[in-house]
């Protein structure tokens, strides 16, 4: 079909571009398979990048192509300013800045059908035959309204993260309202497709609904539950990519599309399962923003301690268990943590850190954030691995985490949380909570384990608190 | 290619890409989340292919916006994820490199 390019020899542009995108297709596979271990997961993203480039490059000997100063701009810019952007934020806004680099995708997937449909509209408008069969069309317009969406929401994810976006909104038939402006697309997209392009209005319309609707969707979701809507448009831009890979008959993408989108959707459902809410609560629901939670009183009282005897029980104990929250992260503590748990290794003591599923800002993240501050990863289980071994730490130390060690999930029918599966601190020998001040949690529900008799409150700022407790062990003796 | 091997490429490419992740430990949830956000860069391929061939101004200008999207997408997926992978390593490796921080 591009045989006016072709050279003669087995090196046409074609084939020298189908066998660059199978071997970039083999390199995502094995890049991501050798991501999912902590031991090759650095390689992994090296593995996959060098796929990048390869596809990238060898996309420029497309037979027919022009605007090579457009392309190339675009991509200078492009990268320079991603490249910028991914180098100086800050480790704790990592979950938005996927979220913002995913609705790039997103777009991009979104572009590509809009010049599909534009030329097809043009082209039916000025009586010309259809270029595409309905098939292909189809595809395009899924592709088109699927990566719209993806962009839109994320944009929206990552406004709400950042907190450029504070408020969340809600009013009645909201979902009766979003329901129209998705099926509203849908419809439209249709008309299109059996119109060979129909005209170029009907096209703005496809993708107009479907901004609308990625906006109209993420808005009345709250910041809890907004990592797995992150993974959940991850997903989606996968499965834009692959069907614009069919529009475009390329191999690469609909490969590397497709299993990002298989991918994404486990992912999703993992993190969701992690966090106890089925995807469907997640994204119908309110609890993400913290309703009014109406759980039973806690009796008891709250027992504070001083520095100076904590660090003497942790100098002296055998065995001690961090347990690290998002909290930990806002006060940028994790350098100091780790700084008090060398002290402690070094005396002999048996430290290990715990991490609830939904600790930090998605799952995983807590763990990002602990290893830069330089923790090892072996020192880190998460809830399966280390709650049987709470009942033989002498001390359980929980720093920025509240509602993943409130026993109340295990208890209180009434409690929103219950059912969560939470790491049991309570069970250690000693308890200790760092804590700002008195109040509830981030979700505000009151938290049991703070009453419990071998539970003691060590109030103040995080990092002050854990410099004070570094210069406790070190006096220890 | 045809529609049925289409079809094919794509169930293949759905198992693969739930087996790649179906024994990925919590740990590294929010790396590989990243790490395929980077993988479907790959549409700058087709964004570069769809403004190569655009002809008219709004098929151009759409293109290039598609393009300069889908270069933020690989290349800030990619920044990302190698800072974060770069700092898992093991107690072994820490002392072999003396300490780190």
């Amino acid at each position: 079909m591009d045989g006016a390019m072709n050279t003669p020899g087995i090196f046409s542009p074609r084939l020298l571009i189908d066998i660059s995108y199978f071997l970039t297709a083999c390199l995502f596979i094995l890049g991501l398979k050798r991501m999912s271990s902590p031991v090759t997961a650095r390689s992994g993203i090296v593995w996959a990048g060098a796929g990048m480039v390869v596809a990238t490059l060898v996309s420029f000997l497309y037979p027919g192509m022009s605007n090579y100063e457009l392309i190339i701009a675009a991509i200078v810019v492009g990268s320079i300013v991603a490249w910028w952007s991914g180098k100086k934020v800050a480790m704790t806004d990592m979950p938005q800045m996927i979220a913002l680099y995913n609705g790039m995708g997103g777009g991009a997937a979104a572009a590509i059908a809009a010049v599909e449909l534009y030329r097809a509209a043009y082209a039916n408008v000025a009586g010309a035959p259809a270029a595409h069969s309905n098939v292909v069309m189809s595809l395009a317009v899924v592709g088109g309204i699927i990566g719209a969406i993806s962009f839109s929401g994320s944009l929206i994810a990552w406004a709400k993260l950042q907190g450029v976006i504070n408020k969340t909104l809600r009013f009645g038939g909201q979902k009766f309202v979003n329901g129209l402006l998705f099926l509203g697309s849908l419809a439209v997209g249709v008309i299109v497709v059996l119109h060979h392009g129909a005209d170029p209005l009907h096209v703005s319309l496809i993708f107009g609904l479907a901004l609308l609707f990625g906006i109209a969707m993420t808005l009345p979701i709250g910041g809890a539950d907004m990592p797995v809507v992150i993974s959940l448009y991850n997903a989606l831009t996968g499965l834009a990519v692959a069907f614009e890979g069919f529009v475009l008959d390329n191999a690469a993408m609909i490969i590397a599309g497709t299993v990002v989108g298989s991918a994404g959707t486990l992912l999703t459902q993992l993190m969701a399962k992690a966090m106890n809410r089925s995807l469907a609560n997640v994204l119908f629901s309110d609890f993400g923003s913290g309703g009014g939670a109406t759980a039973t009183a806690v009796t008891g009282s709250m027992k504070p301690i001083e520095a100076s005897d904590v660090g003497v029980m942790m100098a002296f104990a055998q065995k001690v268990i961090v347990v690290p929250g998002y909290g930990m992260a806002v006060a940028q503590a994790q350098h100091k943590v780790w700084e008090m748990c060398q002290l402690l290794i070094d005396r002999g003591v048996t430290v290990k850190f715990a991490i609830h599923p939904v600790a930090g800002r998605m799952p995983g993240h807590m763990n990002v954030l602990l290893a830069e501050a330089g923790v090892p990863y072996d020192l880190i289980s998460d809830l399966e691995e280390i709650n049987a071994e709470f009942e033989t730490a002498d001390v359980a130390l929980v720093i920025g985490a509240n509602d993943v060690v409130n026993p109340v999930a295990r208890t209180d029918k009434s409690s929103p949380i219950y059912g969560m599966p939470i790491l049991n601190a309570d069970k250690a020998k000693n308890v200790i909570v760092i804590k700002r001040g008195q109040g509830a949690g981030f979700s505000g529900i009151e938290n049991g384990l703070f009453f419990l008799d071998n539970t003691r409150m060590l109030y103040g700022d995080g990092q002050k608190a854990v410099a004070e407790l570094v210069n406790a062990i070190k006096a220890a003796g | 290619m045809t529609g049925i091997v289409a079809l094919y490429i794509f169930m293949l490419a759905a198992f693969t890409g739930y087996e790649i992740i179906a024994k990925v430990p919590v740990i590294l949830h929010t790396p590989l989340m990243s790490g395929s956000n980077f993988v479907h860069g790959i549409v700058l391929v087709g964004a570069m292919v769809a403004l190569g061939g655009a002809t008219t101004t709004l098929e151009k200008a759409i293109g290039f916006v598609g393009v300069l999207l889908a270069a933020g997408n690989a290349v800030g997926g990619y920044v990302v994820t190698e800072r974060m992978l770069e700092m898992f390593k093991s107690s072994g490796a820490r002392k072999k490199t003396g300490g780190g921080h």
